[in-house]
């Protein structure tokens, strides 16, 4: 009468198609949402997911239900001092220790709450990146060192187990049985039909010699059948596959931050936060994407990311000095002619006044040419000295490929990256 | 000395600890089976699926179907329980089941094994007696075909978002949805419905639906001659033709789906299939105190029965004692955990109450149930079973005693009165008057607004006009706006709605708005 069954091996996630058309229909709000939260949080954490609420008004299913006019007989449970006729004040509101009523009002009513839900980590950061991409990417084709993937090619003879292909195998094997054993099914089945009429002839004709003989032959012929084996190392086959060299669009970006004493921990922070979620842009979207950080103060050096987000020093400021390493480093490890480059400056604007001018002189006549896209931002609440100045001209002569922002809050590190590193078709709409 | 004491008490109980294994389970199934035959529970077969909590608030979301179609309003569903699970504050139901033949019934793994007994007495016999044996779900859901028919919507709507978008359908469904609880009928009985049968004739409905409707719209019916003289400016009687529908139509889906005039078959095909569905629950929303109270009552049966046949120990006793205890608690209505009536704890308490006044009837029983008091206990419980809805159940069984175990009162909430009364409580001159109110409070009819397609002016503007019979002056809900915008989607002409209470229009909404 009755069976049980066990389900719990069975796929989880059912919902996982209504979960997206749930977030697909809200991505405004979503987004909104998105947005706050990185403003209001801190860059380093913003790895989790999210929590989002979207006004219960906006996402209700109205339905033709009662309002709270008129008249309404309500009957509740737990009377402990009430006898007819008996006139009480309304209670205010929702609150006041009184829940008559409520059960019939609002039971159904989504009401104006805030439907809350958590975003996973993975959408969470498909939100805040979406629409945005490198800009001016291109494929370089590469002459020497270039880049191989492994793409499938038919099958092969030789393998590892791993990638053996089952279907083929059994096919060959089953071949390779059914060609083995035709004869010896052949000569089996006439010595049986030999043996059969031998019996058959009456016994002063039957040859004894000759029925042992036809015995003998039918069970050597059986063991050989029997020892045809159902697969043979022969039989294997394995999925093949060589490297193929493919284009690529290989890119490397740099990060150089001022780390000297004019920059306050406040300014700091804000440059990490800015190079934090940049970093997380590039991990995110691109396979392929190197990433070099270079931070400076009357010296240049290249750091790792650990030290590069979380380490301080201070001292005073020569920006040229990371643009010479910046462009040794080019020289030694990356030409232009393999590699994307891209170059994020983050500073508080201040520099050793001559400097500028060479930082200028520099960026014109070595950088740029070879830089797919360079993009300074500025974190300084006051007004803007020297090097503003020198990279406005180099603005002007490489409109393209030379972005310059500036933030003043924390605030303003979302928008001035998305509109950095937005999608180019988006930004030509807008 | 202890070892064969432990063996002997292994021998004598089953149940062990709060581990349970399959063997356990069907142990267990089997002897609850025994039990509920000898009581006389009529089942379907049951088809019995342990599954994680995860697949739990899968199956939550999707109204505990197993399969469903795919609309963002599930996920909503599923990212709320979700929320609410994750963060503690809400534990998932132990059970869900389905009407459908084979029963189908949800463990959660997570159940200890006492859980998993009083779930398969309270689910798999309790429920399941309840969806063979009442007549309404016998009458208007037909348990063997729904699973097919989801199947069949599923794929459809599938096919539908393929063909043309994801966005139309998804709108079509919302429109659809605003309406399903106004898609139901309620007096006649809806054709069963049958996966098979939908498929082949869907083709052949579209065609001949068209055709239908092509008829409605082109041609102008002769009005019968005798029914109206020429009168005014229109001596011709032009203008002067019966209503259509000549009958107001309680079914607002159904109409939409036979007389919208723009509609694509397709289209037709998607508000047929939620209307379906709404029709296929409507009788669940009309027994919750009867269902519930029916699962718990004979969960608490069975539960003392095994006890009793030394099948369960004093352990597993107390655990489900506690449990149960919880589903039946009745907070009062000032208490901070009050949310409106249990219908566990009222269902419950009604059905003990029958069994009482059957075995041992007091002198108010005798006058309040003279054909109850003194009969067969089980006959007279499976009569109500199987005869009632929620609203008659309470007006035909409420007893005296059990309002006043409740404490139930009846206020009434004027809003031309600035002050509440109470309008009878539990003595001798309010029972009748508590009941009911208490009898109102679950029909639907009173719940939901009496809302019913009046005319289609179908020689006119083609505007559609609603009805909706007013009483007390409970006016609708602000959610009638999006609702009546959501209707104009589907009509695709200016749609009206008007209040009607003591045969006068008090009040018009329209869309678009005038």
């Amino acid at each position: 009468m009755s069976y049980f069954i066990d389900r719990r091996r069975n796929a989880r996630h059912k919902s996982a198609v209504n979960r997206q058309r749930f977030i697909r229909r809200y991505r405004k709000h979503i987004k909104r949402s998105v947005e706050e939260a990185i403003n209001r949080r801190s860059i380093t954490d913003i790895e989790r997911g999210e929590k989002v609420s979207i006004p219960g008004r906006d996402i209700s299913e109205p339905v033709f239900r009662h309002g709270n006019s008129g008249r309404r007989t309500i009957v509740s449970p737990g009377n402990r001092e009430f006898v007819e006729g008996d006139r009480l004040r309304r209670p205010g509101g929702r609150g006041g220790g009184s829940g008559s009523g409520e059960g019939n009002a609002s039971r159904q009513g989504e009401g104006v709450d805030e439907f809350a839900f958590t975003l996973s980590r993975e959408e969470f950061l498909g939100f805040i990146f979406d629409g945005l991409e490198l800009p001016h990417l291109v494929r370089k084709q590469l002459a020497e060192v270039e880049e191989q993937r492994p793409v499938r090619a038919g099958v092969s003879r030789q393998g590892v187990p791993a990638r053996m292909n089952i279907v083929r195998s059994m096919r060959e094997a089953q071949a390779r049985r059914i060609a083995m054993r035709a004869p010896i099914k052949r000569a089996l089945l006439e010595a049986q039909q030999a043996l059969e009429e031998e019996e058959r002839k009456d016994p002063v004709l039957r040859n004894p010699q000759c029925i042992r003989e036809l015995k003998e032959e039918i069970a050597r012929l059986e063991r050989r059948l029997a020892a045809v084996p159902f697969i043979d190392t022969y039989d294997l086959r394995y999925n093949n596959l060589i490297d193929q060299p493919q284009p690529s669009n290989r890119a490397v970006m740099f990060c150089v931050m001022d780390v000297s004493g004019s920059m306050t921990q406040n300014h700091k922070d804000i440059a990490k936060r800015f190079f934090l979620l940049l970093y997380l842009f590039l991990e995110r979207e691109y396979e392929r994407v190197e990433l070099v950080f270079i931070r400076h103060h009357t010296a240049a050096r290249e750091v790792d990311e650990e030290e590069f987000f979380y380490s301080r020093e201070t001292g005073g400021t020569i920006v040229s000095s990371a643009l010479d390493l910046l462009s040794q480093v080019i020289a030694e490890r990356y030409p232009p002619a393999q590699w994307n480059l891209y170059v994020a400056q983050a500073s508080d604007g201040d520099n050793w006044d001559d400097d500028s001018i060479r930082c200028r002189e520099l960026l014109e006549q070595t950088l740029m040419p070879q830089l797919q896209y360079y993009a300074y931002v500025e974190i300084t609440p006051h007004a803007h000295q020297a090097l503003w100045e020198e990279y406005e001209r180099v603005q002007a002569r490489f409109e393209e490929r030379f972005a310059m922002r500036r933030i003043v809050e924390p605030g303003d590190i979302y928008p001035v990256f998305r509109e950095l590193f937005r999608s180019r078709e988006e930004g030509s709409g807008a | 000395m202890s070892d064969s004491v432990s063996a002997i008490h292994d021998e004598e109980y089953h149940a062990r600890g709060s581990d349970w294994s399959f063997a356990d389970l069907e142990y267990y199934e089997r002897e609850i089976n025994r039990i509920a035959g000898e009581f006389g529970l009529d089942i379907y077969p049951n088809q019995i699926e342990i599954i994680t909590s995860e697949q739990m608030m899968d199956a939550y979301s999707s109204i505990g179907m197993p399969v469903g179609y795919s609309h963002w309003s599930f996920g909503k569903q599923f990212l709320s329980v979700e929320q609410a699970y994750r963060r503690g504050q809400m534990g998932l139901a132990y059970e869900l089941v389905i009407n459908s033949d084979p029963c189908i019934a949800y463990l959660m793994e997570e159940n200890t094994l006492m859980m998993q007994i009083l779930v398969m007495a309270h689910a798999c016999h309790g429920h399941n007696s309840f969806f063979k044996g009442n007549y309404l779900f016998r009458a208007w859901t037909d348990a063997s075909a729904i699973v097919d028919y989801l199947v069949f919507a599923r794929r459809y709507v599938a096919e539908c978002e393929e063909r043309h978008g994801v966005d139309a359908v998804e709108q079509l469904l919302d429109a659809c949805h605003a309406l399903q609880n106004h898609g139901v009928d309620r007096y006649k009985r809806p054709s069963p419905i049958s996966a098979e049968e939908e498929s082949r004739r869907q083709q052949e409905r579209e065609a001949y639906l068209q055709q239908q409707l092509n008829t409605l719209w082109s041609t102008i019916p002769q009005a019968p001659r005798e029914q109206r003289a020429p009168a005014g400016d229109d001596p011709l009687g032009l203008r002067d033709r019966p209503r259509y529908p000549a009958e107001p139509q309680e079914n607002l889906l159904y109409f939409i789906e036979k007389n919208a005039p723009l509609l694509a078959p397709w289209q037709r095909e998607i508000v047929r299939i939620v209307r379906k569905l709404a029709q296929y629950f409507y009788p669940q929303r009309q027994t919750q105190v009867m269902n519930e109270g029916w699962a718990t009552f004979w969960h608490y049966q069975i539960m003392h029965r095994l006890y009793d046949d030394k099948l369960i120990d004093e352990g597993v006793m107390l655990e489900f004692l506690q449990s149960h205890t919880a589903v039946v608690a009745q907070p009062p209505f000032d208490s901070p955990y009050y949310s409106g009536l249990n219908p566990y704890a009222l269902g419950f308490a009604m059905f003990s109450d029958i069994r009482r006044i059957c075995e041992t009837p007091t002198e108010e029983d005798r006058r309040w149930f003279p054909d109850t008091a003194g009969s067969d206990w089980l006959e007279t419980v499976h009569f109500a079973m199987q005869n009632f809805k929620d609203e008659s159940f309470i007006q035909q069984f409420l007893s005296p005693q059990v309002m006043r175990d409740l404490h139930l009162f009846a206020i009434v909430d004027d809003d031309q009165d600035d002050m509440i009364e109470i309008d009878a409580i539990h003595d001798e001159r309010g029972y009748r008057r508590v009941r009911e109110a208490l009898s109102a409070q679950y029909a639907l009819g009173q719940r939901e607004p009496d809302i019913q397609v009046w005319a289609a002016d179908v020689h006119g503007d083609r505007s559609l006009t609603l009805r909706h019979q007013r009483r007390d002056r409970r006016e609708l809900d602000a959610s009638l706006a999006p609702v009546l915008r959501y209707l104009h989607q589907l009509w695709g002409f200016p749609v009206h709605l008007e209040s009607v209470e003591d045969d006068e229009v008090v009040e018009r909404h329209s869309w678009p708005e005038a």
